[in-house]
């Protein structure tokens, strides 16, 4: 392996590992400020010991968001340090926003509502929290703006002098096509991810059968919230591989494994291919699928990897643009698969406790709490799609991964980094995983009385 | 004034703020094991800074963030170049910030505030170190690519320059407690920041001179001269218990250092040491268009982000007891 390797796998790691937080901040964020709200409204105890239940499991995991992404916010300076000098002009922008507007709107709000309950007034208090998650969702617009200009690059020029991007058009970046589709995609991915963890957990604490009629709520709030993100998450899932099989058709094509343009292409569902000979020797399709669902209309064309292969090699010169085919197909089916079973999750669960029913099943127990994982795969194989389906590119169309690098890295150096980074990031997940377990085995605090002008201490330090 | 003199001012107080708010955070850190005697007392010197730490560091991120927009070659040199410091800065960062949050939460208490020590000391130190090195200049070639290596980073200067700053957030630290704290802790945090504060003037002190011979130039000895005034008034005012003098004068100081290096710095922003191959505000900056945007985005940002977080800090504004 060389730098360029290490590099690339290091920052595979780092931002899958730092997406797994990075959800669930957005989605929980908004269900506890929720959950505060119903309590603000009501009056109910109830709702106030849930929020407080959920805002702690929702500190310890942004705790952990907020730490990796300081990494996040370097690495390309560190490793990418020909990208940082060719992209910077537009590429930075969105980042500096990032960190002006959401960082410190998230951090602040949410420091002044963990320390805030017993120094705000409650309407104060409960504004802080919707403050913290708003900057949450507007954090994640910036950076998709960043990623989607990688994917689809807008509002700029190549400077002929310097070689370098240059930013002309600052509205482009921030209305391109690809972030509008790819933005909800990531919130409704949340609101699953969040689902599915408000789920397992509260119908582990049903099975347990302690404080029935509180995680009997969170538990219906969860799969109701579960079910419609799902539904949006597929909605904008479609629309993004519309827009995808347009800008990128070389991604669309290795993700249905679609080796020849075709007209009325199927929709794979389980293929073992070819890379050497460019086919498949096993498609088992929905036949006209794929096109339908790419350009609405049963006989619309798709392209395939042979000819787009052909045509990039006549408009980019030599060379290989195909992206790792199998690991596109599979990782696109799988995160599309995973997500299905999330929201079929949600679907038996709204079942299961129908008109005021508790799940009794042990099974489902055991099934609701493995199915925490769902969202947390499909998200995960989702930035891995994404990613790996556009090389051999690091901007489509205009920089390669292999220019992008930093010359001056040294094999040695990144690979201490890499092996520091994933050995503390291990030790930590085990330590978070660890916390979130003996919390929520600690269940709710008891009640503290109905009066709502009652000081509450701090929850935490 | 020029866009790029604009950033090139925005970047150094983005650093500046940075400096001077998680100034006192490392310097809480620094100083736990030693102002604390036990768990009750721990638990209030980490609450002093809990309402705030994350939005102090988030300075850091802005000002890595502004740097890649307005000057990206600044950006790129800088974090490949000192690679190795820089890592080991964000492992302190991520030990530190896991540490704070979990301290209270998790059974190894003591773990904790190893990490939130060594988490707080490592970056107080190497952002010196680093600084340092920028002011001081370092081997680019022509392409802008740093050609050194760790040891090059590592030379005397340097390091001394990771002292000063050490010694200085651990003051800033010291004087932050004392303004926060009341009985017992707030008398040990004062007696340390008495010793801390003489410490910084001495290193401190001599980095600033030798820094002023290396490449300083009138107006910065005397913003240097300003930053020595602001240490020496807060050790006067903090043997006088004025601990909000105290903090004030610390704050001006570490506002006058950074103005002093930036001062040194400018209009280089990454000095090489063949001054042919140097990044300056022009080579490095971005286009005019995206500085233009930038600079929209900043006037109408920043001060809403100056009332909030000021507003949090009264918020917070009481003397921490130690509780039970």
């Amino acid at each position: 392996m060389d730098a360029l390797d290490l590099s690339r796998w290091q920052f595979g790691i780092t931002t899958v590992y730092h997406f797994l937080f990075v959800p669930l901040t957005i989605g929980l964020s908004l269900l506890v400020a929720g959950l505060q709200t119903a309590w603000h409204r009501t009056g109910n105890p109830a709702y106030l010991r849930l929020t407080r239940f959920w805002g702690k499991l929702f500190l310890i995991n942004f705790a952990m968001g907020v730490v990796t992404g300081i990494v996040q916010e370097f690495q390309f300076g560190m490793n990418w340090s020909e990208y940082s000098r060719f992209v910077g002009d537009i590429f930075g922008a969105p980042l500096a926003m990032e960190g002006l507007i959401a960082f410190f709107m998230e951090s602040t709000f949410l420091g002044l509502w963990i320390f805030g309950w017993d120094r705000l007034k409650p309407r104060v208090h409960l504004a802080t929290i919707w403050l913290a998650s708003i900057g949450t969702a507007v954090s994640a617009y910036f950076i998709l703006a960043a990623n989607s200009w990688m994917q689809h690059p807008v509002g700029y020029r190549l400077n002929p002098t310097t070689g370098r991007a240059e930013l002309t058009d600052i509205w482009a970046v921030l209305t391109n096509s690809t972030t509008l589709v790819t933005f909800p995609h990531v919130i409704f991915g949340a609101f699953v991810t969040a689902g599915a963890f408000m789920i397992g957990i509260s119908v582990w604490q049903l099975a347990r059968g302690r404080d029935v009629a509180l995680f009997r709520t969170s538990a219906r709030l969860a799969m109701v919230v579960s079910l419609v993100a799902a539904v949006g998450v597929a909605v904008s899932g479609h629309w993004q591989a519309q827009i995808m099989t347009e800008q990128q058709p070389m991604k669309m094509a290795a993700a249905e494994a679609l080796w020849e343009d075709e007209t009325s292409a199927g929709f794979s569902l389980f293929a073992v291919g070819d890379v050497e000979n460019g086919r498949n020797h096993v498609n088992l399709q929905i036949p006209g699928g794929l096109s339908l669902l790419a350009t609405n209309s049963l006989d619309g064309k798709v392209e395939g990897i042979n000819d787009i292969q052909a045509r990039y090699q006549a408009l980019y010169g030599p060379g290989d643009y195909r992206p790792i085919v199998g690991l596109a197909y599979w990782s696109f089916r799988l995160m599309i698969g995973f997500g299905a079973l999330a929201a079929l999750l949600a679907l038996a669960g709204l079942w299961f406790t129908r008109r005021g029913r508790f799940p009794r099943n042990p099974w489902f127990t055991r099934i609701a709490l493995l199915g925490i994982s769902l969202p947390f795969l499909a998200n995960s194989l989702g930035w891995i799609f994404t990613e790996m389906g556009r090389q051999p590119w690091a901007v489509f169309g205009l920089m390669r991964t292999s220019a992008a690098v930093s010359p001056g890295a040294d094999v040695l150096e990144v690979a201490l980094t890499l092996v520091g980074f994933t050995l503390v990031y291990a030790v930590l997940a085990a330590i978070e995983v660890r916390l979130l377990i003996k919390y929520v085995r600690l269940g709710p605090e008891p009640e503290t009385g109905t009066e709502p002008a009652e000081p509450l201490p701090a929850l935490s330090y | 004034m020029e866009l790029t003199t604009v950033w090139f001012v925005l970047i150094a107080v983005l650093w500046t703020g940075y400096f001077v708010l998680e100034g006192f955070d490392f310097g809480v850190g620094v100083l736990l094991p030693f102002v604390a005697r036990d768990e009750a007392e721990r638990r209030t010197v980490i609450a002093s800074i809990g309402p705030v730490w994350d939005g102090n560091e988030v300075w850091l991120l802005v000002a890595g963030g502004a740097t890649f927009a307005a000057f990206p070659e600044w950006y790129a040199t800088l974090f490949s170049g000192f690679y190795l410091p820089l890592f080991l800065i964000l492992l302190a960062l991520i030990a530190r910030g896991v540490a704070l949050e979990y301290r209270s939460k998790s059974d190894h208490t003591r773990g904790w505030d190893r990490a939130f020590f060594w988490g707080s000391l490592v970056p107080a130190f190497l952002w010196g170190v680093a600084f340092a090195n920028i002011v001081h200049g370092v081997p680019l070639d022509a392409s802008h690519e740093y050609t050194g290596n760790l040891f090059t980073l590592l030379n005397p200067y340097a390091l001394l320059g990771g002292a000063a700053t050490l010694t200085l957030f651990t003051f800033h630290g010291a004087v932050f407690l004392a303004l926060r704290t009341q009985g017992e802790l707030r008398a040990t945090a004062t007696r340390l920041g008495r010793q801390a504060g003489l410490l910084t003037l001495l290193v401190g002190g001599v980095f600033l001179v030798l820094t002023q011979l290396d490449s300083g130039r009138p107006a910065t000895w005397v913003t240097a001269g300003v930053a020595a005034a602001g240490i020496l008034a807060a050790l006067v005012a903090t043997a006088r218990g004025r601990d909000g003098w105290a903090f004030t004068a610390n704050a001006v100081a570490i506002v006058a250092i950074t103005a002093t290096l930036f001062g040194n710095l400018w209009p280089d922003v990454m000095p090489a040491l063949d001054p042919a191959n140097s990044l300056n505000v022009t080579n490095a900056a971005s286009t005019p268009y995206t500085l233009t945007v930038m600079t929209w985005v900043a006037a109408i940002f920043t001060p809403v982000v100056l009332l909030y977080q000021g507003w949090t800090y009264w918020v917070f504004r009481k003397r921490l007891t130690v509780g039970p």
